[in-house]
């Protein structure tokens, strides 16, 4: 072989070889972005479904609007979910013909025994949060930052996250912690926002870290 | 194609290069620096809504109004009741109590021991198991080898004990004692009728006190440390003598070190001042005739107690004792008050009734800022219990522990002299004891006595909440409810104006726990019969109703009734006079002031206990949180210190922490040294209230129990236990 006939087979290679490696870390990304766009997610969220279905718009419907059931108590804090103190004045027995209100009923009313809700709104223990400074005093609205939770026909599926075992919600549902709405997330970036859009400040640590 | 090492590192390079576009590293970050914050150790306050409960604390005495706070259905806080009632307040014990209710050492369910092991059982079995066993007891004509130790002998629960053993025919009902007997005792021995003393703190212009702990857990504590308060804001006088600087003497404005054990002798010495000097008729007092035996108790203190001979027992100054006794003649209402600590011992009959003289002399009873002689509360008007010829029998056999005859015969229990009883006989005289709201086996003197008594006694039935020192000794546990669980009536009557308190429940029973109160009716209407007939009432909740109908209003707006009728039947009786000597006092003669145990000689120290509000010594143990807050000088791990004057320590070698080997005639012990100028030279202190066995990890083994270094001292006079210290020796370890 001739010395040129050397120098091109060796390029040839090096070309070759240039492409397989493109073509590896491209396959390499292909699956880095499959794993963290698709896989990942699935894998970190847990999936429950909540002890018995709801439906907030008969709800809301039948008592007229949401302070009915999440109410203010006397001394100012947030009764947040319904206990079953507020429920048995209209489910000591059994309305309509569900099998959720069959449940409720026999399950939790006649046993006296709390509805074990899931909240996909609680915030972890080191977050203080009250809601008389938002709803009472900047008059926001629930929709602000629970969504139209309010008009659901059923309860979604609680989506639980591995590692710290929050809801999904906090999050939001967008992975990439993409947000359209102001409920879509309630991570402390999103209530820096608001508060930096309100007040011009996004607040100090111990406003909300107590 | 081939594949080689270049394409595998280009596969990781896409990869990583992938996952910085990807939200896996920013997520994972984010979650990962929330999970750190996950402890869940940690405790977290639940949600729910904040109420608040009144009720009545029961974990001492002292029966203070208090608030509970819970949220949603949890007690999270408990308060100082809002209230211009004095007995309204709280203590760092009290301020425990959430602790306490949701303790790990809690006892959950019955326990029966099996071959050393606690079993469960039912409540119906636990019920059951101990009807049958009386039932046999009963079947053998022993029925008074049954006995009671019960922590109180006032109020609904303890009644419906004493009436168990009547009705079952047994006379050893036994009250665990305090300074409220030796008061009782006091005062009906020389104002003729049953009373017993309020003293008027607040309103007193010169408080002389003999060691009494205003602010060390005495009577009330809330109530004391009020009226001590009143005293100070009106810069009124507080004068403490004890051989140790506790919390009440550094707070005094004079603080008199006395040798242990001779204050009776002081308050003598005082009389002697008082009376050589005419200073009792600046009272407008004619004691001729409003007193009897003055001139024979006159002649005793002129000969035995002369300034200077006191003042060579005492170690106080000649000049000191006489000022001190012309001050107290002074003050427009002087008290002078008795009870060492908080009053957990009864003390020497002679003791206390030479500082009460002073209080005669001073003319201050039934007046402002004086000493209130008052009926305790009498509100328990059952029917007797029916008896059948086994019980009538039976209730009128001896008592074990001897009291109300012989030498006895001015005492109505003597739990101090049960373990000898029971020692001493072949055989237990006891064949099966219930232990009630009480923790003899810890709180009694001379550990090692105690222990042989209890293990020799063939059953023993418990009521504790607890797995205290008694209860670990019992074969059957029946767990009483925590007093935050229970409706109960709290009798008060240590040494400030008695009231009865109304404890209510503030939150269901957590465990599977049951009222003493209802158990005992329970067992009683197993045993059928006219036991049962004894118990008409359903369960514990209906006869404390009916018991206290007449005062229900009340008791539902205040929580407390106070009998404010004032003044009892004193010297109404006999005389009509206050009896400086009369017949029955004459019988205990001649004056003897309790020393302490052991040979000067070969124990040159002398240890004496004191009392904390930090330190729980009583039936209810220390909480965690209270043990917390007790001194690295007091217990440091397990290590307990004593107290030892820097110039007593010098001449024994030792320094600041510095570990010795204590010796007593009752025990030993490793301790460590702490120097304290607050003590007595030739004294050493301990604190009571540690070293349990029983209970949980958070007490066992920390420090050293008082009682098994210290022994029992019989008082001559009255037959109640009087040691206050011990003779002791140091030596380096």
């Amino acid at each position: 072989m001739s010395e040129t006939q050397k120098v091109s087979a060796s390029d040839n290679k090096r070309k070759n070889t240039g492409g397989t490696t493109i073509l590896f870390f491209l396959i390499g990304v292909a699956i880095s972005l499959a794993v963290g766009w698709v896989i990942f997610p699935k894998l970190l969220y847990l999936k429950k479904s909540q002890p018995i279905d709801f439906s907030h718009a008969v709800h809301n419907e039948a008592v007229g609007d949401c302070d009915s059931c999440h109410f203010f108590r006397e001394d100012g804090t947030f009764s947040g979910s319904p206990t079953l103190a507020q429920c048995i004045d209209c489910h000591e027995d059994v309305q309509g013909d569900t099998e959720a209100e069959q449940i409720f009923v026999e399950e939790y009313i006649a046993q006296n025994k709390e509805v074990p809700w899931l909240i996909y709104s609680k915030q972890p223990d080191c977050v203080f949060f009250s809601h008389a400074a938002h709803v009472k005093k900047a008059e926001m609205s629930c929709e602000s930052c629970h969504g139209e939770i309010g008009t659901s026909e059923t309860l979604p599926i609680y989506e639980e996250n591995r590692i710290t075992g929050y809801s999904r919600n906090i999050w939001g549902k967008n992975i990439a912690g993409i947000k359209k709405h102001t409920w879509d997330r309630m991570k402390m970036d999103d209530c820096g926002e608001c508060h930096e859009e309100e007040t011009g400040d996004k607040g100090s640590c111990f406003q909300c870290h107590k | 194609m081939k594949i080689d090492r270049r394409n595998f590192l280009s596969l990781g390079a896409g990869a990583t290069a992938g996952l910085a576009f990807s939200p896996l590293p920013w997520k994972l970050m984010d979650d990962s620096s929330i999970w750190t914050q996950n402890w869940p150790w940690a405790p977290v306050p639940t949600d729910g809504e904040a109420s608040y409960v009144d009720t009545v604390c029961s974990l001492c005495s002292g029966g203070c109004g208090i608030t509970i706070r819970k949220i949603g259905d949890r007690v999270v806080k408990a308060e100082k009741k809002d209230s211009d009632n004095a007995n309204s307040g709280i203590c760092i014990l009290g301020l425990s109590s959430p602790q306490l209710l949701y303790s790990p050492s809690r006892i959950k369910t019955p326990l029966k021991k099996v071959e050393d092991k606690w079993v469960k059982i039912s409540v119906k079995q636990a019920v059951a198991e101990i009807a049958e066993k009386l039932k046999g007891l009963r079947k053998d004509k022993l029925s008074h080898t049954l006995a009671c130790i019960s922590g109180s002998s006032a109020g609904t629960v303890p009644a419906l004990f004493e009436r168990f053993l009547t009705a079952y025919g047994s006379p050893n009902f036994i009250t665990v004692p305090s300074v409220k007997d030796i008061y009782k005792l006091v005062f009906s021995l020389t104002c003729g009728a049953s009373c017993i003393p309020a003293f008027d703190i607040a309103n007193s212009d010169f408080v002389v006190s003999f060691g009494t702990g205003l602010l060390d857990g005495w009577g009330n504590p809330a109530a004391a440390f009020k009226a001590h308060s009143i005293l100070k804001d009106n810069k009124k006088q507080l004068i403490q003598i004890e051989p140790r600087l506790s919390n009440t003497a550094a707070k005094a404005d004079k603080w008199l070190p006395i040798i242990p054990g001779t204050e009776g002798v002081l308050a003598l010495g005082m009389a002697n001042v008082i009376i050589g000097k005419q200073l009792y008729f600046n009272k407008n007092v004619l004691f001729d005739s409003v007193t009897e035996g003055f001139e024979e108790f006159k002649a005793l203190v002129e000969k035995d107690y002369s300034l200077e001979a006191v003042s060579n027992i005492t170690g106080i100054k000649q000049e000191d004792i006489t000022a001190l006794a012309e001050d107290f003649m002074k003050a427009q209402s002087p008290v002078a008050l008795f009870g060492r600590g908080e009053g957990s011992t009864p003390g020497s009959l002679h003791e206390m009734m030479a500082v009460n003289f002073l209080n005669a002399l001073a003319g201050n009873f039934n007046k402002t800022g004086g000493v209130y002689l008052l009926s305790e509360p009498d509100y328990i008007n059952w029917t007797h219990p029916v008896l059948d010829d086994a019980a009538y029998y039976n209730i009128n056999a001896k008592r074990l522990d001897g009291a109300g005859e012989g030498k006895y015969f001015l005492a109505k229990h003597l739990l101090n002299r049960l373990p000898e009883v029971v020692n001493s006989s072949k055989t237990s005289p006891i064949n099966f004891l219930f232990v009630t709201d009480s923790n003899p086996f810890y709180t009694m003197a001379d550990t090692k006595l105690v222990e042989e008594a209890f293990k020799k006694i063939p059953f023993i039935v418990s009521f504790s909440s607890y797995m205290d020192e008694t209860a670990s000794m019992a074969d059957i546990i029946l767990p009483n409810h925590f007093f935050l669980e229970r409706y109960q009536d709290i009798v008060t009557t240590c040494g400030l104006k008695p009231a009865v308190g109304l404890s209510k429940p503030v939150v269901n029973p957590i465990f599977n726990t049951i009222h003493s109160g209802d158990a005992i009716i329970s067992i009683a209407k197993a045993l059928g019969g006219t036991i049962a007939e004894s118990f008409p009432w359903d369960n514990y909740e209906t006869c404390l109703q009916e018991t206290l109908e007449a005062k229900k209003d009340v008791m539902d707006k205040e929580l407390f009734w106070i009998d404010e009728s004032g003044v009892s039947n004193a010297f109404a009786d006999s005389s009509g006079k206050f009896e400086f000597i009369n017949d029955k006092t004459r019988q205990t003669k001649p004056y003897i002031f309790v020393d302490a145990q052991g040979e000067k000689k070969k124990y040159p120290l002398t240890l004496i206990r004191f009392d904390s509000m930090r330190i729980a010594s009583g039936y209810t143990a220390n909480s965690p949180f209270m043990t917390k807050t007790v001194a690295d000088t007091v217990i440091k791990e397990n290590d307990i210190f004593i107290e030892i004057n820097p110039k007593t320590a010098a001449e024994y070698n030792l320094a600041e922490r510095s570990k010795a080997l204590l010796t007593t005639p009752k025990g030993k012990a490793q301790v460590r040294v702490h120097l304290y100028e607050g003590i007595m030279p030739g004294i050493i202190s301990m604190p009571s209230g540690l070293g349990h066995t029983g209970y949980d990890s958070y007490l066992t083994g920390k420090g050293i129990n008082i009682n098994e270094l210290i022994g029992q001292i019989e008082d001559p006079a009255s037959g109640f236990d009087a040691a206050w210290g011990i003779r002791a020796v140091l030596a380096r370890v």
